[in-house]
């Protein structure tokens, strides 16, 4: 069973990232859950959204998780949500900030010790899309550091899950990806 | 037929309102009335949405509360149209007074209860209270475990209700977010399968019938009133689950899957079960493979078919059990849960002596977690090792503060 938790604001779309990537390694033949804690969530408002992924049907539908990965969409939320709670000692985090890891680290002192991936998602976002929607190009840096799926094979598998969008804000999708495998350190 | 088909994958990654409103298109459905509540509101949207790209072809009527929007499938249905919507909590309450209606003039809507918490407080997660609140309203019920469970029994929902010797209507349930919520793969059917299976609509006594006029919605006094609802309980009780039955024997022969009106998991051999609704039965099966490792005789018993209650199917699947756990996830404010009722009324005259104890849980989307269901399945076992209960009849699961146990 693979776990994944993402930390994200209402809007940037973490629930829509988490669904696109149960979508895509669905395909593969393996089960998928994809799922998200609302409330009465307003738009920039901190929630988490989920994935579990594994080789037997999945059963478990308690919303308690001990992440294997921690993806952080949006800067802030490491200083304002515990990015690290029920975390695991091989909890991976790839965590969204301008910062170099070791500032990151020295700025958040719970990421100490902690096996932690770094990458521009918002920046990469407003240059690609030209909108600060941080959540395919987490997707990328995730393959990268996973080494889940060919990078090629994953953003084809993504062309089809955005394809309801103009062709202009997939390519710019397919960029962003592409930059955020490169990128993320 | 007048409407685009859509292709579908054989695995489609799809939340249980987006698989209800597939089904929903599916069976092409002459009218939805509906007025969106949280957490059921991408269904009707997501039927809407079907209809205005053309591929059903029907009539989405809104209306301005839920109390209309049941009204406006009475009307529709009593014309004689395959009808359908979809609520939750605040909404399933203001449409009680029509589920009544619904149910005594004999008509087959079938409604989608994306199951969740009743104000106040006000909170829009789920738990079964609108269930509960719907269980005497004379309809059948439904309850889906996973997006996969809510796809199929819409169809399923469709051909008991429809069938002239059951007329009655017919609510699938579903846990809000935990399923309506919850992207998970979900085997499909092609369009002409899925409409094969509940076939067209077979109008029968309709209004738009002008050669036979009919008279819906009548009042009847003391002369009559109780020999309709006498007749209507005695259809829930004689003809429908047979009429079920055959639906889900139907169903398993096109697509494979399985579905009985009380499912058995691990139940064989085991010494303690939970019998619980919802996706708390697939956590509760995960649990009890876990517990047989530690050598824990654990099965798991989940209704399906909550009304008509399947009192006779539920004394024989426990009875070999040594201690039962009944698991309510609605406040029965002032009494045992519902579960621990039907339960012990199902039991009561039997020769089973199994030990019977009941449990809150989950109200307004409180986490029922492995942990708890581990300590749960325990908690039996002691039970047995002990031969009598050894805690008090009622107890809260997840709840915090003071621990809450009651009788």
């Amino acid at each position: 069973m693979l776990e994944i938790r993402w930390h994200s604001r209402a809007g940037q779309g973490a629930v829509t990232g988490a669904k696109g990537l149960a979508d895509v390694i669905s395909t593969t033949g393996k089960h998928v859950q994809a799922f998200a804690f609302y409330g009465s969530a307003k738009r920039g408002a901190a929630m988490t959204a989920y994935n579990r992924v594994d080789d037997k049907i999945i059963m478990n539908h308690e919303k308690y998780m001990e992440p294997d990965y921690v993806f952080v969409i949006d800067p802030a939320l490491v200083y304002t949500s515990d990015v690290t709670i029920n975390h695991k000692d091989t909890t991976k985090y790839i965590i969204t900030t301008h910062m170099t890891k070791d500032e990151l680290i020295a700025s958040q002192p719970k990421l100490e010790g902690k096996e932690v991936y770094t990458v521009d998602c918002i920046k990469i976002a407003q240059e690609t899309i030209g909108r600060p929607i941080p959540n395919t190009p987490m997707l990328g840096a995730f393959m990268k550091v996973s080494e889940m799926y060919d990078i090629e094979f994953f953003k084809e598998s993504m062309k089809r899950i955005l394809a309801k969008l103009p062709q202009k804000i997939i390519d710019a999708n397919m960029i962003a990806i592409q930059r955020a495998y490169d990128e993320v350190k | 037929m007048a409407f685009d088909k859509m292709e579908l994958r054989d695995v489609e990654v799809w939340d249980g309102n987006f698989a209800a409103a597939q089904a929903m298109r599916q069976c092409q459905i002459d009218v939805v009335s509906a007025y969106p509540i949280t957490p059921s509101t991408p269904i009707v949207e997501g039927y809407a949405k079907f209809l205005a790209d053309g591929y059903v072809e029907g009539e989405f009527v809104m209306v301005e509360s839920e109390h209309a929007a049941m009204s406006g499938c009475i009307g529709a249905a009593a014309a004689g149209g395959r009808v359908a919507t979809a609520t939750s909590s605040q909404g399933f309450a203001l449409m009680v007074e029509t589920l009544y209606q619904a149910s005594g003039m004999r008509l087959p809507i079938v409604l989608n209860v994306v199951n969740r918490a009743l104000a106040a407080p006000l909170n829009v997660n789920g738990d079964h209270s609108d269930m509960y609140l719907g269980r005497d309203s004379g309809w059948i019920q439904f309850d889906a475990y996973c997006p996969q469970d809510a796809y199929d029994l819409n169809f399923i929902a469709f051909k008991v209700a429809e069938d002239h010797d059951v007329r009655l209507p017919a609510m699938v349930h579903q846990d809000g977010f935990m399923t309506s919520h919850t992207a998970q793969g979900v085997h499909t059917l092609d369009d002409d399968t899925a409409y094969g299976f509940v076939g067209d609509f077979k109008p029968m006594n309709d209004m738009l019938d002008f050669e036979n006029p009919v008279t819906h919605g009548v009042q009847t006094e003391e002369d009559w009133h109780f020999e309709h609802k006498a007749r209507q309980h005695n259809d829930l009780m004689t003809k429908v689950l047979p009429k079920i039955q055959n639906a889900f024997d139907e169903f398993e022969k096109l697509t494979g899957r399985k579905y009985n009106i009380v499912e058995k998991y691990d139940l064989d051999d085991a010494d303690v079960a939970v019998v619980c609704m919802g996706t708390s039965v697939e956590t509760a099966r995960e649990v009890a493979l876990e517990m047989r490792e530690k050598g824990i005789k654990a099965g798991v018993v989940g209704i399906r078919v909550v009304r008509p209650f399947p009192f006779f199917e539920i004394q024989e699947a426990l009875k070999d059990i040594k201690a039962i756990a009944a698991l309510d996830r609605s406040s029965p404010n002032g009494a045992p849960g519902m579960l621990f009722n039907e339960l012990a009324g199902a039991l009561f005259n039997t020769d089973t002596k199994a030990m019977l104890s009941g449990y809150v849980y989950g109200l307004g989307g409180r986490d029922l977690t492995k942990k708890h269901l581990t300590e749960l399945f325990t908690e039996l076992q002691a039970n047995v090792d002990a031969g009598k209960i050894t805690t008090p009849l009622q107890q809260f699961i997840g709840v915090r503060g003071p621990k809450l146990a009651f009788l």
